[in-house]
C-alpha cells in the first residue's frame, strides 16, 4: 500500500506544505532557540510522522505551522514556512485566518479541551462554515455538516448534531474534532498526539478514519507522534527530532529498519516487543491473595433514586514472593479501583484482600495504619505525586517518621534507596521541580520502597514517561524485584509494557476479569475474543522494533 | 546489594541554581512591582499611616478626649494643627488616634476571621460528614446583612472595641471558610496527600504538613480585602452610632461629629474622610499586588 503512495508523492512537483530552515525562539532575554533548522515537506495524499520524546520541539513546530505560537513567549526567528507556496511567516492576521480551516487544519491531542463545552458539537462544526462559507445558506450548512458526521462514522448523527461534548466518549469527541478540521477539505491536516488520550481499541479506529478520510481527499498529513508503533502503522515518510533538532528523515521502513543516527537507533529499539519472554513459574509463598473483590460505587441523589455503578465484580486473583502480575485493560475497566481496594485508599465493598495471611478489606483504625506498611503504591503523575514543598529528603523519609524510627536512621535509609533507585544521596536536600519526570518516578518507588512492603502497587506508573525513559524505569522495576523479592501488582494499559515486565497478566473489561494466566500465553494464545481485540488493535504489532525488521 | 543502576537521566538534573528558592522569587517579584507608581505610592500612604499610629504619642498630640470649651471650632494655628470640633478637642490629635483604633479593628478582624475560617473550613473541606451542615450554617450566616449584624449585637451588649470587632469578624468567617474549603477539597485528591495515607501518616499529620501548606498564600491575599473591609465597616458603624463610644477619637465617630458643621467647618469631615480613603485605596491596591504574585489564578480570574 505504501509503494504506491510514495510514487505518488515523488511525481507531485509541488508538496502542500514545505518548511525550510526554521528557527523557533524563546521572547526575551537570550532568545534560546528552541527549535533550530527545521526542514520538513509533505506532499498531497502522504503521511509526514514527526516522531520525538517530550520537549523534542515536535509541537512547536506544528504550532508555527498553524500560527499558534502565543507571540509573548515564541517567535520564529528565521526560515519559511510556505503552504502551497505561500510563506504563512509572512500572512497577516486575517490571511492567516482564512488559511486555517480552508487550507490547513490540526486535531489536537486531548478532545475534551478542544471542544467548547457549552456548545452542542453541531454548532461547533457549524461555526466553521458559517466563518468561512458565507454563502451557504442554513439549511446548506446542515446537511453538510450531516454529511461530515455520516463519513466519520458516527452512530445516528442528528443525535450526535445536538449532543454535548461531555455526553459524548473519548473516540466520539475526537471524530467532532475530525469533521470540524475536514469540513472544508484542507489541503494540509496537522494531528497532534490525536490519539494520545485514547484507548487503544479507539486510536485504531481513529488512525483508520483518518486513512480513509486522507485517501479520499487526497490530504497532506503532517502527523506528530511518541509512538514507534502508530509511526509502523500509518507513515508515509518519518522524521525524528530530539532537542529542538531534525535527527533523521527518511522513509518509513528505512527509519525502522535501517536507523543511521544512534539517537533514532535508541528510540526504536526501546519500543518494547509485545511478545514476552518464557518465565519460569514463579513458586514462591504467596504474599496478597484478592478473593471476589467487589466495588460499588453509589451515587445518592437528593429526592432521586440511588444509582450504583459497580467498578469492580468478583474479582481474584494471587500475587507471589518476586512476582510481577500485570493488570491491564481500558480506561473504565476498574484496574485502578482494584489497585486503589488493594493499598486501602477506597475500601472494597466486599471480598477480600489478604496480604500475608492477614485480611486489610475489614480493618479500621490503628490496625490498618500498621498494615499499611506492607502494601505500598507508585502513583501515575510523577509531577503530582510528590508535595512541592518538601524536600525529597522529607518525602522519603515520611513513612519511616511514622513508625517511629528516628530521623538520622530514616535518612541513612533514603540514601541507601535513592541509591538503589540509581540517583546519588545529595538528592535528598533537593525539591521535586529541580527533577525530570523519570527521576520523579524514581523518586517515588524510593519511598514506596521505604517501608519494606511485601507488595507494590503500580498504578500506570511509566505510562507518563517517554519509551526511553520508561524502558529505564521498568528495568529499574526488574531489577528492584529481583533483589527485594518484593511482589508487583503493575496496572497498565499498555500491552507492550505488559509484555516486557509481568510474570503473570490478567485481562479486565467493564470491572470483570475476562482472562487471567502467565503473560506467555495471555499474550501469545489469548482464550477470550476481548484479548484478542486489544492485541489486534496495538499499533505496530507487525513490526520488530528490536531487531529493526517487519515480523 | 546496593549496586548502581547506571542511566543516563541521571546526569539531568537541572542546574542547582535553577529557581532553589521560591521564596526569594517571590519576594524579588513584590519588590519589583514597587517599581510602578501606584503602588509605590500606595506603599507609601500605608506606611506613613502605620507609623503615625504607631507614635501618635510622641508626634505633638496631645489627650485626643479632652475638652476644651473656650477653642471651640478653631482655626488651624499653632496650637491646633487641623483645627478642633465642637467640643475644642484637637482635630490632629483625634485624626492620629483615630488611625490606632482604624488598623487595630482592621489586623483583629483579618486575623480573627481567617483563624476561625480556616479552622471551620479544613474540618468541612476534610469530613464529608460535616461538610454539608457546616456549610449550610455558613450560608446562614452569609444571609444576615453584617451591618445589621452588628446593630444588633451592639445593642445587646453594649459599645466596645470587642463587640465591634466580633460585628465585624463573624460575617466575614463563611468567605474564608468557602475559600479554605475549596482548597482542601482539591488537594485531597492530589496523589501526594494519598501517597501520605498510604504511608499511614496520621490524619492531623496530612493536614498540617501536605494541606494546610496550599491554602497560606490565598489566605494572606484574602486577608487583605479583609483588612480594608473592616476598617470600612467600622467607620460605618461608628458614622451610624452603633459603633465604639462617641468619645472614643475613631475615624467614623469624628465623621458623625463633624457631619452637623459641614458647611460651616467642612474639614470636620473631610480630614478623616480623606485619610480614610486614602488608606482603604493603598491596602486594596497593594492586596491586587499580593494577589498577583502569590495567586496568579486567581488574578487571571478577575
Amino acid at each position: 500500500m505504501t509503494d504506491q503512495k510514495q510514487d505518488a508523492g515523488h511525481v507531485t512537483a509541488q508538496p502542500v506544505l514545505d518548511v525550510r530552515n526554521l528557527d523557533v525562539s524563546l521572547v526575551g532575554v537570550g532568545q534560546t532557540k528552541v527549535v533550530r533548522d527545521v526542514s520538513v515537506t509533505v506532499n498531497p495524499g502522504e503521511t509526514v510522522c514527526v516522531v520525538g520524546e517530550s520537549g523534542s520541539g515536535k509541537s512547536v513546530t506544528a504550532f508555527s505551522i498553524m500560527g499558534l505560537l502565543s507571540s509573548e513567549a515564541l517567535r520564529c526567528t528565521s526560515g519559511s514556512i510556505l503552504l502551497q507556496g505561500e510563506n504563512v511567516l509572512e500572512a497577516g492576521p486575517e490571511r492567516m485566518r482564512s488559511l486555517r480551516a480552508t487550507t490547513m487544519a490540526m486535531v489536537f491531542q486531548e478532545p475534551m479541551t478542544a471542544l467548547n463545552p457549552v456548545e452542542t458539537v453541531g454548532d461547533q462544526i457549524d461555526e466553521v462554515l458559517r466563518i468561512h462559507r458565507k454563502e451557504l445558506g442554513k439549511r446548506e450548512r446542515r446537511q453538510r455538516v450531516m454529511a461530515m458526521l455520516e463519513s466519520v462514522h458516527l452512530p445516528d448523527p442528528e443525535r450526535i448534531y445536538n449532543s454535548y461534548p461531555h455526553q459524548l466518549s473519548g473516540g466520539q469527541r475526537q471524530r467532532v474534532v475530525i469533521c470540524i478540521a475536514l469540513i472544508l477539505e484542507p489541503k494540509l491536516l496537522i494531528a497532534d498526539e490525536p490519539t494520545t488520550a485514547l484507548d487503544v481499541t479507539t486510536q485504531r479506529q481513529i488512525l483508520l478514519l483518518i486513512r480513509e478520510l486522507q485517501e479520499k481527499h487526497n490530504t497532506a498529513v503532517l502527523f506528530i507522534t511518541h509512538d514507534f508503533g502508530v509511526v509502523a502503522d500509518i507513515a508515509d515518510r518519518v522524521v525524528v527530532m530530539n532537542r529542538g533538532e531534525v535527527v533523521e528523515m527518511g522513509q518509513r521502513d528505512q527509519i525502522l529498519a535501517e536507523p543511521a543516527e544512534d539517537y533514532t537507533r535508541m528510540l526504536v529499539s526501546s519500543v518494547p516487543s509485545l511478545v514476552p519472554d518464557k518465565r519460569t513459574e514463579n513458586r514462591n509463598e504467596i504474599v496478597l491473595s484478592v478473593k471476589e473483590l467487589g466495588k460499588v460505587y453509589s451515587e445518592k441523589r437528593f429526592l432521586k433514586r440511588r444509582r450504583d455503578v459497580a467498578a469492580a465484580v468478583d474479582i481474584n486473583l494471587t500475587l507471589r514472593r518476586g512476582e510481577i502480575l500485570g493488570v491491564v485493560g481500558e480506561s473504565g475497566s476498574g484496574k485502578s479501583t482494584l489497585a486503589r481496594c488493594v493499598v486501602r485508599l477506597q475500601d472494597p465493598t466486599n471480598g477480600e484482600v489478604v496480604i500475608c495471611g492477614e485480611n486489610i478489606a475489614a480493618l479500621r483504625g490503628q490496625p490498618l495504619q500498621t498494615m499499611r506498611k506492607r502494601v505500598q503504591m507508585v502513583f501515575q503523575d510523577p509531577y503530582r505525586s510528590l508535595n512541592p514543598r518538601l524536600t525529597v529528603g522529607d518525602s522519603i523519609t515520611e513513612g519511616l517518621t511514622n513508625f517511629g524510627v528516628s530521623r538520622e536512621a530514616a535518612l541513612a535509609k533514603a540514601r541507601e534507596l535513592v541509591t538503589l533507585v540509581g540517583l546519588s544521596p545529595d538528592v535528598l536536600q533537593r525539591f521535586p521541580h529541580q527533577f525530570s519526570g523519570g527521576q520523579r518516578q524514581r523518586l517515588c518507588i524510593a519511598r514506596a520502597l521505604a517501608l519494606e512492603p511485601d507488595v507494590l502497587v503500580a498504578d500506570e506508573a511509566v505510562s507518563a514517561l517517554d519509551v526511553s525513559v520508561q524502558a529505564q524505569v521498568l528495568a529499574l522495576l526488574d531489577d528492584i524485584r529481583e533483589k527485594t523479592g518484593i511482589g508487583v501488582l503493575f496496572i497498565t494499559h499498555d500491552l507492550r509494557v505488559a509484555a516486557q515486565i509481568c510474570d503473570t497478566i490478567m485481562v479486565m473489561q467493564d470491572g470483570r476479569m475476562v482472562e487471567f494466566g502467565p503473560a506467555a500465553d495471555v499474550l501469545t494464545t489469548p482464550q477470550q475474543a476481548y484479548t484478542r481485540a486489544l492485541l489486534d488493535a496495538a499499533p505496530g504489532r507487525h513490526w520488530d522494533f528490536q531487531h529493526f525488521r517487519p515480523l | 546489594m546496593m549496586k548502581t543502576i547506571q542511566n543516563p537521566a541521571v546526569g539531568e538534573l537541572s542546574p542547582a541554581g535553577a529557581g532553589v528558592d521560591r521564596k526569594s522569587s517571590t519576594l524579588n517579584q513584590l519588590l519589583l512591582s514597587l517599581k510602578s507608581i501606584p503602588v509605590l505610592l500606595a506603599f507609601i500612604v500605608l506606611v506613613t499611616v502605620v507609623v503615625l499610629a504607631a507614635f501618635a504619642p510622641v508626634l505633638g498630640t496631645v489627650d485626643p478626649i479632652a475638652i476644651n470649651p473656650g477653642g471651640r471650632f478653631s482655626p488651624i494655628s499653632e496650637a491646633y494643627w487641623l483645627g478642633s470640633d465642637a467640643y475644642g478637642r484637637d482635630l490632629y490629635s483625634r485624626l492620629l488616634y483615630g488611625a490606632r483604633i482604624s488598623l487595630i479593628v482592621g489586623l483583629g478582624a483579618a486575623a480573627a476571621s481567617i483563624a476561625a475560617g480556616l479552622v471551620i473550613g479544613v474540618v468541612a473541606g476534610y469530613l464529608k460528614v460535616l461538610d454539608a451542615i457546616i456549610m449550610r450554617v455558613m450560608d446562614g450566616v452569609m444571609a444576615i446583612p453584617s451591618i445589621l449584624l452588628a446593630i444588633a449585637l451592639v445593642s445587646l451588649t453594649g459599645a466596645s472595641l470587642v463587640t465591634v470587632l466580633v460585628a465585624i469578624t463573624v460575617p466575614e468567617i463563611p468567605r474564608v471558610v468557602r475559600l479554605v474549603r475549596s482548597i482542601i477539597l482539591n488537594v485531597r485528591s492530589e496523589a501526594y496527600v494519598e501517597a501520605a495515607v498510604s504511608l499511614g501518616t496520621p490524619t492531623l499529620r496530612i493536614l498540617t504538613r501536605h494541606m494546610v501548606p496550599n491554602t497560606v498564600a490565598p489566605l494572606i491575599v484574602q486577608g487583605t480585602f479583609i483588612f480594608a473591609s473592616a476598617i470600612l465597616t467600622e467607620a460605618t458603624l461608628s458614622f451610624l452610632g452603633a459603633g465604639l463610644p462617641t468619645e472614643i477619637p475613631s475615624w467614623g465617630n469624628m465623621m458623625a461629629d463633624g457631619r452637623m458643621y459641614f458647611q460651616l467647618y467642612p474639614g470636620l469631615v473631610l480630614y478623616p474622610g480623606i485619610v480614610l480613603a486614602l488608606t482603604l485605596l493603598s491596602v486594596n491596591i497593594l492586596g491586587d499586588v499580593l494577589r498577583d504574585v502569590l495567586d496568579p489564578k486567581m488574578a487571571k480570574r478577575t
